[in-house]
């Protein structure tokens, strides 16, 4: 195990047991953006449990539970800390939400969210946790656990 | 106050059997008042159709229904809607039209469109067509069609024959067949089998659901046969379409040698080569019944969410 030379923060939100890669991602779907925040992202490090994860520290914010919620679309495992004085003041796993609006785009090619004329977002409704699927509002399209990933809009 | 009053009308996933019941029953109820030549209940109101994709055949049932109660009719179809799509967006179109009148009946090429309309409109929308996603009054008839000629849904068995692939009308049906008990037979060639995602969701409701290759096999244990065509524009691939149209087809010597005297045929037509035309006479057929069906149910619904039943 590689020691993690990470200073500890003060207040804020750590990520952890994020799928190797997917910190970029959970940042677009945070909607956080770099030049305003400051972030620890340590991409691609050992993990006793996973092999391989990343993680996430968010510094000066803290993450209400269902906005942390949404990161459980790519990182199903990852936990949550809040952190306050420097130490980890409340812990939880994400769960999949019931509803996601706006950052993942429809895989159907002909689904009026795809209109780029229309003032549509999308909106997609869980409709079931194990596998965990999703359904478009709109089109009625279903969108697979592995299917997400590649459906998350650039920023 | 009916559960329908002033409501969209998008996707058959947004009924339950209890509110297609109180359906089905007050289109009962008009089927009287077709009969009478209709009634002026609903004078005064303003149905509009907006038709994006052509279908003749659905615009002119919504349009016979809404007159036979009494209403006045103003469309939007044809090169009209084809000009107005290429220059205003559809949610432009539906919040100026939602002033002209008090219900819109929608159909459009792209998929969900009926579901933004009904969102940025007051007005209830009615889904005549999203693409290849829903077509809710289609299902409405045919469920209405059983119940005629069966008196009941639940515990019948009914065949879907043809196109289960790209057929949407067969993807909505089954799912209200199921809510209803009755015991589905998908009846397709290999390639145009029910897609898995579909026969999952009819399992999660609970259907009873048995997946067949040969129709001769099935037919005699067969309460209602539900056929539908093979639709060329549904088909990604025209290799795929060469391949199998005209897979199958329905004979008279197949009904007079295999099905019951009692088996009702549905069709929700237009019928291309599927059933041939002297099946017709059979005293199992009844797809042109369905026609009728069609237009006293849309009666029905429009009763329902503009007169409040
Ligand atoms: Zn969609």
């Amino acid at each position: 195990m590689v020691a993690l030379k990470v200073k500890r923060i003060e207040m804020g939100t750590v990520l952890d047991h994020l799928p190797p890669g997917t910190a970029p991602q959970i940042m677009r779907i945070l909607d956080i953006d770099p030049t305003e925040t400051t972030l620890l992202v340590a991409i691609n490090v050992e993990s006793s449990k996973m092999g391989r994860k990343d993680i996430l520290k968010i510094e000066g914010k803290i993450l209400s539970e269902e906005e942390a919620n949404k990161v459980a679309l790519v990182a199903p495992n990852a936990t949550v800390n809040i952190v306050r004085d420097y130490s980890v003041a409340e812990k939880f796993q994400v769960k999949p939400p019931e509803r996601v609006e706006g950052f993942l785009r429809c895989p159907n090619p002909n689904c009026i969210t795809n209109d780029e004329r229309e003032p549509v977002d999308t909106v997609f409704v869980r409709e079931s946790k194990k596998p965990l699927e999703y359904r478009c509002r709109y089109c009625e399209r279903t969108v697979r656990e592995d299917q997400i990933r590649e459906l998350i809009r650039p920023s | 106050m009916s559960s329908f009053a002033n409501r969209d009308v998008i996707s058959v996933r947004d009924f339950t059997r209890k509110e297609l019941e109180e359906l089905l029953s007050h289109a009962e109820e008009m089927e009287r008042v077709y009969e009478r030549g209709g009634d002026d209940r609903l004078s005064g109101k303003i149905l509009a159709t907006l038709f994006f994709s052509p279908s003749t055949r659905t615009r002119l049932s919504f349009e016979s229904a809404m007159h036979r109660l009494g209403g006045d009719v103003i469309s939007l179809g044809g090169k009209e809607a084809a000009s107005t799509a290429k220059g205003e967006n559809l949610a432009d179109t539906v919040r100026t039209v939602e002033h002209y009148c008090d219900v819109i009946v929608l159909r459009h090429p792209k998929e969900g469109a009926a579901r933004l309309a009904a969102e940025l409109t007051d007005v209830p929308v009615i889904n005549a067509g999203d693409g290849a996603n829903q077509h809710p009054t289609q299902t409405f008839l045919d469920l209405y069609t059983i119940m005629k000629e069966k008196g009941r849904i639940g515990g019948l068995r009914i065949g879907l024959l043809g196109d289960l692939k790209y057929g949407r009308t067969v993807h909505s049906l089954a799912y209200a067949l199921a809510l209803f008990g009755a015991k589905i037979h998908l009846i397709s060639p290999e390639e145009l089998r029910m897609p898995s995602h579909i026969l999952e969701e009819l399992e999660q409701i609970g259907a009873e659901v048995e997946e067949h290759r040969d129709l001769e096999e099935i037919l005699p244990d067969l309460d209602v046969l539900y056929v539908t065509r093979i639709q060329r524009e549904m088909f990604p691939d025209p290799e795929e379409f060469e391949r199998v149209k005209g897979s199958y087809k329905v004979t008279r010597e197949l009904i007079e040698e295999h099905a019951r005297s009692d088996l009702v045929i549905l069709h929700p037509l237009p019928r291309v080569d599927e059933i041939e035309p002297d099946v017709d006479e059979l005293p199992q057929a009844r797809y042109f019944d369905q026609v009728r069906n069609g237009v006293i149910v849309r009666m029905a619904l429009l009763d329902l969410i503009l007169g409040g039943g």
